[in-house]
């Protein structure tokens, strides 16, 4: 059988040192009314080649966006990998090993992590990030949680314009009753501090105001004025941030932020349908106790040499069980390392030149689109590579005319937890070329 | 020996980790660079509204070939499946498949966006929609999730479906039973679920105390997080009249599926009387782990729970085509898109390489590759338990600690001098000095016999020079290192200047 090394032979030999006959002797523990005597009705087995076309035919089946010019973003982008990301993380000291809980054989992994940590904690400006989390919608909530054990408080509060799929994820961890989540609106495109008496009674009494910047719809935030009314509050001010725009955007840190999360996925990780990518995770060192996830630290061994270790362990399950900080234990580590491979392949000037570029262009798609007169911008505030734009029509009906013709026009936000009428949401990623745009605004002006 | 090895000043012996990536380079070397910007160039400063970034992050500034020398001696300081024999008790390291990885990364599979709309994503929908029957038939638990994105995740998924559940039919109860021997991810999941852990010992044989059961089960009871076979190694016999105990309060009875590798095709929980099951795709079915991650923890549960899983869930409609669907009571999303999407394809590659037969014929080799190193060991180690074990078992290091001093730790690290990875320590929490050893199904023969001759050896050596084995490692890249260091003095990141 694939993947079983045992030969007949050498079966009955360890049958035989074992002392049974048959190997259904070794499952006597298992009481006969629960023994499953049926046959499994699973397809049968593949040989490895018919197998490979299978799947090949499987995935031919989708219309993957390389088939396609895509302008999809809202959390998962199409950005360029670097070809020494995949080679790095194919290595099989490095995909299959385990969790690196023995220091002396790990040391691959946990300076890779230490490094990524590292890395992290530049983008975002904060003092120590984890290892990774799941994704950037779980990263929120645990940050929602560990900002809820600092201040010992228990009301959440949430943009409306922060990704609507992560809110929803919030509201399903909060249904266990542990934390009450109070959601604040947004207008023109950003969370509404008009009202700023509102938004003052709002975060009363906050453990947390969970914020998006750049937001769902792709604006920039104030985070200023959010972090101050939210420190005047004695609560944290966690912002959702994505790690692209960090390459030429001031890192969230300088606005007082507390908590830093995110999605990952633009470092170097396939779009994969979404998953799987990281959640990555900062804060302020004071709070280091609270944090959720794996940390690794940099420490001697018994020589003196440099060496590096999972610390600050008594945060988590394996040893703290019901009081721990989190219920974590297997995290995206490799997709983490991807990250870590991907920001040492581009570098800080990669980083900065590629994010320029999705900002360049994103700016130059919206202008066209508008030019147009088939679009118009429902706000005029600050955007990275994504915005918002009103479509005169049905948006629904032109994604579908334009898939037809190749293109994945964005995301309808008629779905969105504050739908925007005839709304569509567009990325731009640096592999979109101006030849690409210019089409693609023809072939909406001709719908 | 360091002497010679040093003898040429400031040339340092290549062991151990080196400088950091962030440490190397220089600002003008370039590795991959973006195109010529095509389009006219914005002023960042007025676009970001004043948010330009003053000072650029410090990242590493390399070439090429200096990333893939620093990954390559990274790797060379790791272990992993492909290094050798990794018998990590409940961990489940069997070879990972390298038709999987190719799987995922077709770009039919590795490109597609989650907004994709269903009809540009049929193929994924089938992939997924089948991987879930064939979870929900291993289980015998039909209505399925694969959202989850680790074991853990899942038992989380499982617990707010009960809690929904109970919520449903009167209220959300406030106690869930955990038995001592349980992995600390279930009194975790139960805290982060509102729930208070309620902990029931274990008998001589490391089952259920069912009396001690009987008498914590009430109506305030939401559910038992219970695994089967548990983590001593042993199928509980009693199964059966545990989950019966269990509905009989209205409670709901959770299985782990950490250790489902040695039941697939053998004995499903849902026919034990279990209400919900999660599955660690990264053990059971062949995707890596990855040095900690991504994996994937699927959730199977009975139909009357369907209702409240996470959506949303791929289906199969009556004309073959593929949608999604979100279940009428669901709790809602646990994360974003459909869960670890390319996990999901490693495994439904393993599913399909296998077959039913296959799926089966792997869990009975795991249980007697087990049982065939615990033959070789138990006269050397103490064995608590003395039966057939399931595909580990627990050996107790009491008596060469007892003897010489020589603790399961000195003897899980003098494994690595002889190219082994340790088996897992000090867990479960009922066993003294515990070596909780799984071969799994892929180990070969010969790599059996040599972890059990070399098992034997060390405890001869523990007897001999115990010295030696306390002092070990010695041949690893780093040496014992110094935990209590690492907390007294965080030195969690690197920065600019160091």
């Amino acid at each position: 059988m694939r993947y079983i090394p045992i030969t007949c032979e050498q079966r009955e030999a360890m049958l035989r040192a074992v002392g049974v006959s048959d190997v259904s002797s070794l499952f006597s523990d298992v009481p006969d009314e629960v023994m499953f005597d049926g046959e499994l009705a699973i397809p049968s087995p593949m040989g490895e080649m018919e197998l490979a076309s299978h799947l090949r035919e499987l995935a031919d089946s989708n219309s993957p966006t390389g088939r396609l010019v895509s302008f999809a973003g809202a959390g998962c982008y199409d950005h360029y990998i670097p070809s020494i990301v995949d080679h790095v993380i194919r290595k099989p000291e490095f995909f299959t090993a385990y969790t690196p809980y023995q220091p002396e054989v790990s040391q691959g992994t946990l300076q890779a992590i230490y490094e990524f940590q590292s890395m992290i904690c530049e983008l975002t400006g904060m003092e120590v990030a984890n290892a990774s989390m799941y994704d950037g919608a779980t990263a929120l909530v645990e940050a929602a949680f560990m900002a809820a054990r600092v201040t010992k408080r228990s009301k959440i509060v949430v943009s409306e314009a922060v990704h609507p799929e992560w809110i929803e994820t919030l509201d399903t961890y909060a249904a266990a009753g542990t934390v009450e989540v109070v959601r604040v609106q947004f207008e023109s495109g950003v969370t509404r501090t008009e009202g700023l008496a509102g938004l003052r009674e709002a975060v009363k009494d906050a453990a947390a105001v969970l914020i998006a910047s750049p937001n769902y719809f792709g604006s920039l935030e104030d985070l200023n004025l959010i972090g101050e009314l939210t420190h005047e509050a004695g609560g944290l001010l966690v912002v959702a941030t994505n790690p692209m725009l960090l390459g030429v955007m001031e890192p969230p840190a300088g606005a007082g932020a507390d908590i830093v999360v995110g999605e990952g996925q633009p470092l170097g990780n396939s779009m994969s349908l979404g998953g799987p990518a990281f959640g990555f995770f900062a804060c302020r060192q004071k709070n280091i106790r609270q944090m959720p996830g794996r940390l690794v630290g940099r420490t001697v061994d018994v020589d003196g040499n440099d060496a590096f270790v999972l610390t600050f362990s008594t945060r988590e399950q394996h040893i703290r069980r019901e009081r721990a900080t989190s219920n974590i234990c297997s995290n995206q580590a490799l997709c983490a390392l991807s990250a870590a491979v991907y920001m040492s392949a581009v570098g800080r000037h990669g980083l900065a030149d590629t994010a320029r570029a999705c900002v360049s262009k994103a700016h130059y798609l919206r202008e066209r689109l508008i030019a147009t007169g088939r679009f118009t911008s429902p706000w005029d505030v600050p955007f990275g590579y994504e915005f918002a734009l009103s479509y005169q029509g049905d948006v629904a009906e032109m994604q579908r005319r334009m898939l037809d013709r190749g293109y994945l026009a964005g995301v309808d936000l008629s779905k969105a937890m504050t739908p925007l009428d005839s709304g569509v949401l567009l990325a731009v990623t640096e592999r979109r070329t101006r030849a690409e745009m210019d089409s693609f605004v023809r072939e909406v002006e001709s719908l | 020996m360091n002497d010679r090895m040093n003898r040429i000043s400031g040339v340092r012996p290549k062991r151990g980790p080196r400088g950091l990536i962030l440490e190397v380079g220089s600002d003008d070397a370039r590795c991959v660079v973006p195109p010529e910007l095509d389009v006219p160039d914005v002023d960042l400063d007025e676009v970001l509204g004043g948010a330009a970034r003053s000072v650029l992050p410090h990242l590493p500034q390399v070439t090429e070939v200096e990333v893939a020398r620093h990954y390559a001696h990274l790797a060379s300081m790791n272990f992993g499946v492909d290094s050798g024999m990794y018998p990590l008790g409940s961990c489940t390291m069997k070879y990972n498949p390298r038709i999987n990885e190719d799987a995922a990364r077709l770009e039919g599979f590795a490109a597609l966006h989650p907004a994709q709309p269903v009809g540009a994503i049929q193929g994924a929908l089938e992939l997924m929609v089948t991987l879930a029957d064939v979870l929900g038939e291993i289980s015998g638990l039909p209505s399925v999730t694969l959202q989850p994105a680790a074991g853990a995740h899942g038992e989380l998924t499982a617990l707010l479906c009960f809690r929904a559940f109970h919520t449903a039919n009167g209220g959300p109860r406030s106690r869930v039973i955990i038995p001592d021997t349980a992995h600390g991810t279930n009194p975790a999941t139960v805290s982060m679920c509102g729930y208070e852990v309620t902990t029931v010992p274990s008998d001589d044989r490391g089952r259920v105390d069912l009396v001690a059961l009987r008498e914590a089960l009430d109506t305030d009871v939401a559910a038992l997080m219970l695994t089967n076979p548990n983590t001593v190694g042993l199928f509980d016999d009693q199964i059966l009249e545990i989950t019966a105990a269990v509905h009989e309060v209205g409670a709901l009875a959770y299985c782990d599926g950490a250790n489902l590798n040695a039941i697939m095709g053998v004995s499903r929980p849902g026919d034990m009387g279990f209400d919900a099951l999660h599955i660690n795709l990264h053990k059971t079915f062949s995707t890596p782990h990855g040095g900690g991650g991504p994996g994937a923890g699927p959730v199977c549960v009975t139909p009357s729970l369907g209702a409240f899983l996470p959506g949303p869930i791929p289906v199969k409609y009556d004309d073959g085509t593929y949608g999604l669907s979100t279940p009428e009571c669901s709790i809602g999303r646990v994360r974003s898109s459909y869960g670890n999407f390319g996990v999901l394809v490693r495994a439904y590659t393993y599913v399909r390489a296998l077959g039913g037969a296959g799926i089966k014929e792997a869990a009975e080799q795991a249980v007697l590759s087990a049982n065939y190193l615990k033959e070789r060991l138990k006269h050397t180690y103490e064995l608590p338990f003395d039966r057939h074990c399931m595909h580990e078992f627990v050996l107790s290091g009491r008596r060469q600690k007892k003897e010489h001093g020589v603790r399961a730790l000195d003897i899980a690290k003098r494994l690595l001098d002889y190219g082994f990875h340790p088996p897992t320590v000090y867990f479960p929490l009922i066993v003294e000095e515990a070596l909780m050893i799984e071969p799994t199904e892929t180990e070969p023969l010969a790599d059996l016999d040599r972890f059990a001759d070399v098992m034997i050896a060390i405890a001869e050596e523990a007897s001999t020079d115990p010295d030696t084995v306390k002092g070990a490692p010695y041949s690893t890249p780093v040496r014992r290192v110094d935990e209590a260091r690492a907390v007294k003095r965080p030195d969690l990141r690197w920065s600019v200047g160091e």
